[in-house]
């Protein structure tokens, strides 16, 4: 690797690697390049600030926001909104979606069902959920819990049916009674992948945030970013918005660490 | 006569497939004495997979019966363990842990005095020893090559002192040097353990250097088409696979399988590629 062009060319191998220096300089030019093209777009002055204003400007919008605002109190009732709902979703999904992936009647029981009801669109339930759960907090989480739940189900019942037949007769071939399959062969073996899943339920849990606090609400990061728009502060809406980018970014994040601590088997080096 | 180990008898196996009924195996019969090696070989869809998974309990026979030790089994036990031909360790588990998770269940559990519990932990290491894994001990199969995964395997199921070995095409994935180390092994194995071994194998060679009979089998419907005594003497050395005795009994097996299987070389295709001026290189 000391010839230049040769490391230059490798990394455009098919499937090549890349060095870790490598992985760093080419994700800061993607995070740097677009932030840099909307700050030259903006400090032209070709397009209306209203419609895009300068990166400065939004980070201006979103101080004041924790300064004289009350960002914090968003911030707050949204993180308690999406964990809760979140959670919810998980707590029942988890079980569920195991005995689905375990046991053809469950299967067939519960699944035409959840495939059926996870074409229907969270937001259209709005209006029912008011009229069911009202307009208070338990409404919000039942949003964020109807747009995540029945994608959690489906997708934790596959990560189940993926483990290894192979594994699952080896352990009943040396005495394994069946709870004693799913307890300690099924669900360890299962369990990178359902953390996976959870990982990327909780990305969608943060997208039907915005749509959750469209009920009434009067308060959070979705709700501040609409109420932003009725009074056409465009960088609000845009402080709004990355700030619930990069939580979803932060939890992540604290979901892929968790993995590395949790399944170190599968993260050598 | 003392009682078979394995006795196998009027056994059917049926599926129902799209096609209709789908004969896996039609009477079959065969009995396999206390610390036999026993090798099955046959053309693909003979059955001798399915003959396995039903003697290791994971699938009901249609009709007829496996008994072992006299007694007809109703599902998988103790007494027979099963290795298969990959996906089967516990990425999750170490080495040991893998070879101990047996302990971990009721069944082994229950009867546990705390002697029982060391003599458990010295047969672990004994395992390890034996199957040469005492350096990798502490690593994840997913840390290992094919050949020391298998080793793992056979070990785990070896752990709870099982009286047969159920083999489906174990070293079927291994390169050939491997293979040849991991038959020395496991024959050293079976005498040392005194396991019986029923193993499945497309591999005429392993099944003759391995087996103290093969068992060749057809498909269509799936079943035993001969049983061969393996004329050699009971300590296999690797020179022995290319004595004569060795390899016209390995072309007649091989005869027998090409016979009963459904696929042949297209011989008049092969010909015709010769008329085809494209095909020919001068034609450029």
């Amino acid at each position: 690797m000391t010839d230049p062009t040769l490391a230059s060319r490798s990394r455009w191998v098919i499937r090549g690697a890349l060095s870790r220096q490598g992985y760093l300089g080419f994700a800061l030019a993607g995070l740097l390049v677009p932030l840099a093209g909307w700050w030259w777009l903006a400090a032209q002055g070709i397009v209306d600030p209203v419609f895009l204003p300068a990166p400065d400007r939004v980070l201006d919008s979103a101080r004041a926001w924790l300064m004289e605002g009350d960002l914090l109190a968003d911030v707050s009732i949204s993180v308690y909104r999406v964990l809760t709902g979140f959670l919810i979703s998980a707590l029942i999904a988890l079980p569920l979606g195991l005995f689905i992936g375990t046991f053809a009647p469950v299967k067939a029981f519960f699944e035409p069902l959840t495939d059926f009801v996870r074409y229907m669109p969270a937001a259209a339930f709005i209006p029912l959920v008011m009229l069911w759960v009202g307009i208070d907090e338990g409404a919000k989480i039942a949003i964020i819990f109807i747009g995540t739940f029945f994608q959690m189900v489906l997708m934790i019942a596959e990560d189940v049916r993926r483990v290894p037949m192979e594994q699952i007769e080896a352990a009943q071939t040396m005495g394994a009674e069946r709870g004693e399959v799913i307890m300690r062969v099924i669900l360890p073996s299962a369990k990178p992948a359902i953390l996976d899943t959870l990982r990327i339920t909780m990305g969608w849990a943060w997208t039907y945030l915005v749509v959750a606090e469209l009920v009434a609400a009067n308060s959070g990061l979705g709700f501040a970013v609409l109420k932003a728009q009725r009074f056409l502060q465009t960088d609000k809406i845009f402080a709004g918005i990355i700030l619930i980018g990069l939580f979803g970014l932060a939890t992540d994040q604290l979901f892929r660490w968790l993995h590395r601590k949790s399944f170190p088997w599968l993260h050598r080096t | 006569m003392t009682t078979p180990r394995i006795s196998i008898s009027a056994l059917h196996k049926r599926f129902q497939t799209d096609q209709g009924e789908f004969v896996a195996l039609r009477d079959v019969n065969l009995s396999v004495a206390p610390g036999e090696f026993v090798t099955l070989v046959g053309a693909s869809g003979c059955g001798k997979s399915t003959l396995l998974r039903i003697a290791g309990g994971l699938e009901p026979p249609s009709a007829g019966a496996v008994a072992v030790d006299g007694r007809p089994i109703t599902g998988p036990g103790i007494d027979r363990a099963m290795v298969f031909q990959h996906y089967s360790l516990y990425p999750w588990l170490t080495v040991v842990g893998n070879i101990k998770f047996c302990r971990q269940l009721r069944v082994h559990r229950d009867v546990s005095t705390s002697a029982e519990v060391e003599a458990a932990s010295g047969r672990a290491d004994a395992l390890i020893r034996l199957m040469g894994l005492s350096h990798v001990a502490n690593a994840y199969p997913n840390q290992l090559s094919g050949g020391m995964q298998q080793r793992v395997a056979i070990a785990r199921a070896l752990m709870a002192r099982p009286h047969i070995l159920l083999m489906d095409e174990p070293f079927g994935a291994l390169d050939a040097q491997t293979r040849e180390v991991m038959h020395d092994l496991i024959l050293h194995v079976s005498k040392l353990e005194k396991t019986t071994m029923l193993f499945v194998t497309h591999d005429v060679e392993e099944a003759l250097y391995l087996g103290h009979r093969v068992v060749l089998m057809a498909p269509a419907p799936g079943r035993i088409e001969a049983v061969y005594d393996v004329p050699l003497p009971g300590r296999r050395e690797q020179d022995m696979k290319l004595a004569g005795e060795f390899l016209s009994l390995k072309r007649e097996i091989l005869a027998g399988i090409r016979a009963t299987s459904s696929v042949r070389t297209d011989q008049e295709l092969l010909d015709r590629l010769g008329e085809i001026p494209a095909l020919q290189n001068d034609s450029v």
